[in-house]
């Protein structure tokens, strides 16, 4: 398993675009891959799990995943999220 | 019962008669299981993939009409159907005993509460887009008649109308519509002018008075819908069909002619956009150009600001259209609410406010992206920039200094620039218009804004049900700000349009040519309709016609006499004419 935790930092938070752009990335990866916020986890290859965890500018998310691509999969979101999601 | 009428807002003009279709989207109980787990489970699974199969049809159909928006839209939708949490969550109660739809029901309800939870207002609304995708699922098991069906040409009854009902629309089939939502600005009255359709909008309660294949008339000249009409008013509307017809077919000869008056003034008549899928009505109504590209629609997603990339592509679409025809990009106008999405701002005044150019200004990188990819634009066409909400010379002098960084930074990235890129002013601000003299010196050209100048001048918001009898854009105070205008821009040496609604009001056609116009930028459809009076008509007709107008003290007595005027020459123009006193 590996894992790590990264702040939102763009304006709208996770909203519809961000979400289906990490269901994409998710969905290259074998390994399953979870997102955790304030104790509530959600499958990171749902959309709708994504959007409910309602995630802010400046809230954190820790991206958690288990299996054979599980470092790559993890880092990839990372960059996602680091980068603003390539919107701003 | 015989010959029931209802009144709603005209959104698209025609008159058409034909059987009435319901589209129905009511909620509904959904059945309980009753067949066996695996049945059910099979039923679910066949509802997904058809579904799937419409949204990826719609799909197509989007990317052939190139409308990016709806696109996204139904991407989105396509996601939610193959998510895992919907797909597992909807498995499990089946296999808890539920059927299908039923199962579906369920997940609708729980997740429901769920989104009830959260506080921001943006993410909250996706549930709707959840909502919409697995009701299409259900309708799927249960058969329901949600959707359009192309068997024969019917008249559109429904609520409202979502964005990928409207990309499904066939003219073919779709004779007219009717919805009890909306207004004259609304999505659905755009794509209805833009296809040429009649409609009206904002029929409340229709929906409970008419039935499937019951006939129905809709003059979306006067916003009326008659259901199952009675002989009498069969025959009456059936003589203004055919009078209009005919009035449409001579219309349609004019259309490789100029817009000429009898004594040889040429008119520029172009075409305001809303929305790409008005571009090819622009050019087979005959426009000669774009004389106002609202660029809002590409601001207006639910993803925050569009990049450099997405804007380019929609300008450089426009501008290939169109070719040695100038195309006119307003930069965007629109408040900071509508940029800034769910973290609004409430502001007292928002039509005194921090809008158009203000915003535009302040937030510098929205402007230069934007600008950028008009100049990018540049070499595929005839492209221009215009202003919004100019109402001090400091804004001119702001924005010309950004278009030359950003001419500069994409000369140096080494992209040609079709120069120069000429940069005008909406005149809506009664300062600006007052001021013009200056303002012509500093810009390549004018465009009056009729609708926010009436507004800002008389001090009315048409949108108030209360006042709304003040706001005429004949008014004379409106009047002679508009020749003051287009003086100052002939005595500078540059030209003057105007883009509000009054360049589609046939009263006030003379009006503006008797004060000297040299463009009119209207919706497309109406188009041909205004050739009509211009080339019926003479300049120096025109001319004492406006020298009338300018003596007069009051709208009431400017509109009455500029009927009686076009009246007298086109007689057959009254049964298209809105009434003035007509509620």
């Amino acid at each position: 398993m590996y894992k790590k935790t990264v702040e939102i930092k763009n304006t709208l938070g996770i909203h519809a675009r961000p979400a289906s752009e990490i269901v994409k990335r998710a969905s290259r990866f074998k390994s399953n891959i979870s997102i955790e916020k304030d104790g509530m986890e959600v499958n990171a290859k749902s959309i709708m799990g994504i959007l409910m965890l309602a995630c802010e500018q400046g809230s954190k998310i820790t991206i958690v995943a288990d299996g054979e691509d599980e470092k790559e999969a993890v880092e990839s979101i990372v960059e996602l999220v680091d980068n603003k999601f390539y919107e701003e | 019962m015989k010959n029931r009428v209802f009144r709603g807002i005209p959104a698209s003009s025609g008159i058409v008669m034909g059987k009435a279709y319901v589209l129905s989207r009511e909620i509904f109980v959904p059945s309980p299981a009753r067949r066996t787990t695996e049945e059910e489970l099979a039923t679910f699974y066949s509802a997904i993939k058809s579904t799937q199969r419409d949204l990826e049809g719609i799909i197509q159909r989007l990317k052939e009409q190139k409308s990016q928006e709806g696109l996204k839209l139904i991407e989105v939708q396509l996601l939610l159907l193959k998510d895992p949490f919907f797909v597992e969550t909807v498995e499990n109660y089946i296999r808890e005993g539920e059927g299908a739809s039923y199962a579906i029901h369920k997940f609708i309800e729980t997740l429901k509460t769920e989104f009830e939870t959260i506080g921001d207002p943006y993410i909250k609304d996706r549930f709707l887009d959840i909502k919409d995708v697995a009701r299409r699922v259900m309708r799927k098991i249960e058969g329901e008649t949600g959707e359009l069906s192309y068997q024969e040409p019917h008249v559109l009854f429904a609520h409202d109308l979502t964005p990928s009902d409207t990309a499904q629309l066939d003219k073919k089939y779709v004779l007219g519509f009717v919805t009890e939502t909306g207004g004259k600005m609304s999505h659905t009255a755009i794509i209805a002018r833009a296809l040429g359709i009649p409609a009206v909008v904002g029929v409340g309660g229709i929906l409970k008075e008419v039935k499937n294949g019951e006939q129905v008339i809709i003059d979306g000249f006067r916003g009326v819908v008659v259901v199952a009409p009675d002989e009498d008013t069969k025959r009456t509307y059936e003589k203004r069909i055919r009078e209009y017809r005919e009035y449409e077919k001579k219309l349609e000869k004019a259309k490789e002619l100029p817009a000429t008056t009898i004594d040889g003034k040429e008119i520029d008549l172009t075409a305001n956009i809303e929305i790409p899928l008005e571009l090819k009505p622009a050019v087979e109504n005959g426009a000669r150009g774009i004389g106002l590209y609202r660029t809002e629609f590409i601001f207006l997603t639910d993803d925050g600001l569009p990049d450099e990339e997405t804007q380019f592509r929609y300008y450089r679409e426009a501008a290939e259209m169109f070719r040695d025809l100038p195309v006119i990009f307003r930069t965007l106008d629109s408040g900071g609410d509508k940029i800034l999405g769910w973290q609004y701002l409430r502001e007292d005044n928002p039509f005194l406010g921090w809008r158009g150019i203000r915003l535009t200004l302040d937030r510098k990188e929205i402007f230069l992206s934007q600008v950028r990819a008009i100049l990018k634009a540049s070499s595929y066409g005839n492209v221009k920039i215009m202003l919004p909400m100019v109402s001090s010379l400091e804004e001119v002098e702001r924005a010309r200094e950004l278009l030359e960084e950003a001419i500069n930074g994409l000369e140096k990235e080494g992209r040609h620039i079709k120069k120069p890129v000429e940069m005008g002013i909406m005149v809506e601000i009664p300062s600006a218009a007052i001021l013009s003299e200056h303002f012509a010196k500093h810009v390549d050209f004018f465009s009056i804004g009729t609708n926010d100048l009436t507004q800002y001048t008389l001090a009315v918001d048409r949108t108030n049900e209360r006042i709304s009898y003040l706001f005429d854009h004949v008014n004379p105070a409106v009047v002679r700000l508009m020749r003051q205008t287009i003086d100052a821009a002939h005595e500078n040496g540059i030209w003057a349009g105007v883009c509000g609604e009054i360049a589609s009001d046939p009263v006030a056609i003379p009006l503006l040519i008797g004060l000297n116009v040299d463009e009119l930028s209207l919706t497309p459809a109406l188009i041909p309709q205004i050739k009509g009076i211009i080339r019926g008509i003479s300049y120096q007709e025109c001319v004492k016609i406006a020298q009338e107008v300018l003596k007069m003290d009051s709208a009431r007595k400017v509109r009455k006499f500029l009927s009686q005027e076009l009246l007298s020459r086109f007689p057959h123009l009254e049964n298209l004419l809105v009434e003035v006193d007509n509620d």
